[in-house]
């Protein structure tokens, strides 16, 4: 493989040159432009139509009847809380745990294969994770259920957290590793205790990454949630989600299920835009108090 | 043990959908990709319109996503200024973090009005009116065509295309960039001669990377491409994607018949290729780095 530089076939003049090298910068600086335009866009138009739909029967009422006006989406706030809740629950220890390994423990060929499989993962398309949660738990159970849309979301953010955590946790210097196994501690009781409280904010990060990803998750909980007018507390039977109900919302014709499906949106992205910064700045943090 | 589970995860992943998909493959054998008719009430499955519609929507994506993404990934690299530098890439990982669901209402209710007004009769008007040209873009009265989900769509993996060939162009030895200006290159032609040809093969990894998101995008592209069946050259048509018939008719398949067997074929299928994008993936990316140092 060559390793050097790739000299061109002939030259121009250096006016023509310099002319070329300011046009290709230019155009460089005009993909960064069109690069967020969309952002500022869609964040713009979100918090055009969302805020008027924010009131207090917003957060408090359930679905309305079409052309009915009022009514709210709190029976999904509270699914999507007990959906993400449930999937947060299993996943962050499995992903923590998968990190420890991959990061203590991990050598050879079994640590490669699990890190590759964990890239994979990363990449599963949302749908085929609801797919295939409905293959499994919703066709063994015979409903559709808050807990095969936890399920379905396990599947996404498990791997998620894995690599997240593993990275923050290679951060932490191995001389601390070492200065404690040299005072005698045993190997679980160093990784408990210096290892995962350096880490700390970094696992953090993680977590919020993915709980935050499972809060915008639609086609997931399509094909195992279901949805549902009413508040429902069970984690066995049908439940709604705010991504759901938007989705339903945004292609009905009524103005009134269109205006609650914004409020869904400006609620949606406030959350996940809330959680990555937060990640991010917890994040730098971190890096900069190791490095 | 519990970092094993994730082995057994992608197994029972591919099994279980592989389990489901069975009876759709030995009733149908090679037909099922080849088929053009998508026939619940008389229990036929062919799944051509859904796998031409898939492709032609991520082709779009990418064909728009790509300089765009190289771009901001090369402009990343060269602004020195942290002031400009920091903003612009939160802003990048913004736009990742964005729900789909929220693109997709945006898309439908602001992009697509918008495009449908302006860009569709103009694209009709200029590039409609060239021979070779003309069938890609004959105007349809639907609000949603192939089109307007593959700009949605390319927006949506600008951010991690942007990311991984930020990532791989980081890699690029400083010495190659200052022999390159030493010898008297210009700013664009150092590019050329040191960062590119280091990094391409890392570029090439990261598309495949946003070529596997494209193409298992489900809501914000079902909510966009009009999910009209059919097999139509023209861009401004209704077309339907894999990810977005899965969404649309899983709930509502019979259990008698062979449509959740062909629906989830259809996932099979779509997670078979993301593994494989996937997987080329971080290999290029990781021989690119590798390369570099």
């Amino acid at each position: 493989m060559t390793t050097g530089l790739r000299p061109p076939k002939r030259l121009h003049s250096i006016a023509a040159r310099k002319a070329k090298s300011a046009a290709f910068m230019g155009l460089l600086w005009a993909a960064g432009v069109v690069a967020v335009v969309p952002l500022f866009l869609l964040v713009g138009y979100v918090l055009m139509k969302g805020l008027p739909a924010l009131n207090a029967s917003f957060f408090t009422q359930t679905a309305p009847p079409p052309s009915v006006p009022g009514g709210g989406m709190s029976q999904a706030f509270l699914g999507t809380g007990l959906i993400v809740g449930i999937a947060t629950a299993i996943s962050v220890p499995l992903g923590v745990l998968t990190a420890v390994y991959l990061s203590e423990y991990g050598r050879g060929r079994v640590a490669a294969s699990v890190r590759f499989v964990a890239e994979i993962l990363l990449s599963t398309p949302s749908i085929v994770a609801g797919a295939f949660v409905w293959g499994i738990v919703v066709v063994a159970m015979h409903s559709f259920s808050a807990l095969a849309g936890s399920i379905a979301l396990t599947v996404l953010m498990w791997p998620i957290i894995t690599r997240a955590t593993e990275e923050s946790l290679r951060l932490v210097p191995n001389d601390l590793r070492e200065a404690a196994l040299a005072l005698g501690v045993p190997r679980w009781k160093m990784i408990l205790r210096i290892v995962i409280p350096t880490a700390g904010s970094g696992i953090l990060t993680a977590v919020m990454l993915a709980v935050a990803r499972g809060f915008g998750e639609t086609a997931p909980i399509l094909l195992t949630s279901l949805g549902n007018d009413f508040i429902n507390t069970n984690a066995l039977r049908p439940t709604d989600a705010v991504p759901l109900r938007i989705y339903t919302y945004a292609q009905s014709a009524f103005t009134q299920w269109q205006t609650l499906a914004w409020g869904g949106a400006i609620t949606l992205l406030a959350a996940v835009l809330v959680l990555s910064i937060l990640a991010r700045v917890l994040s730098d943090r971190q890096q900069r108090r190791i490095g | 043990m519990v970092a094993a589970g994730l082995i057994v995860l992608l197994a029972v992943v591919l099994w279980t959908l592989a389990q489901g998909a069975a009876p759709t493959f030995a009733t149908f054998g090679l037909d099922f990709f080849t088929g053009r008719q998508w026939d619940p009430v008389n229990n036929v499955y062919g799944a051509l319109p859904y796998i031409y519609g898939t492709l032609v929507t991520s082709a779009i994506a990418i064909a728009l996503a790509l300089p765009v993404s190289v771009g901001l990934a090369l402009l990343l690299n060269e602004v020195r200024s942290r002031l400009v530098r920091n903003p612009l890439t939160v802003l990048v990982d913004l736009l990742a973090a964005i729900p789909s669901i929220v693109y997709g209402l945006w898309g439908l209710f602001v992009m697509a009005p918008f495009l449908n007004k302006y860009l569709a009769p103009a694209l009709a008007g200029t590039l409609g009116r060239l021979p070779l040209l003309d069938s890609l873009f004959v105007p349809t009265p639907a609000v949603g065509n192939m089109l307007n989900a593959g700009i949605i769509l390319a927006i949506m993996i600008v951010p991690i295309i942007t990311a991984v060939s930020r990532e791989v162009i980081a890699t690029v030895p400083h010495d190659l960039r200052e022999a390159a200006l030493a010898l008297g290159a210009t700013r664009w032609e150092s590019i050329r001669m040191a960062v590119l040809p280091h990094a391409r093969s890392g570029i090439v990894g990261a598309t495949m990377l946003g070529l596997g998101r494209a193409l298992g995008e489900t809501i914000a592209v079902s909510m966009l491409v009009g999910n009209g069946l059919g097999i139509s050259t023209s861009l401004l048509s209704p077309g339907y994607t894999i990810p977005a018939v899965i969404a649309n008719e899983f709930r509502e398949a019979t259990s008698t018949g062979l449509q959740h067997s062909a629906l989830l074929a259809l996932a099979l299928v779509l997670v078979a290729i993301s593994f494989v994008l996937a997987a080329l993936s971080r290999l290029l990316v990781r021989r690119s780095e590798r390369m570099a140092s």
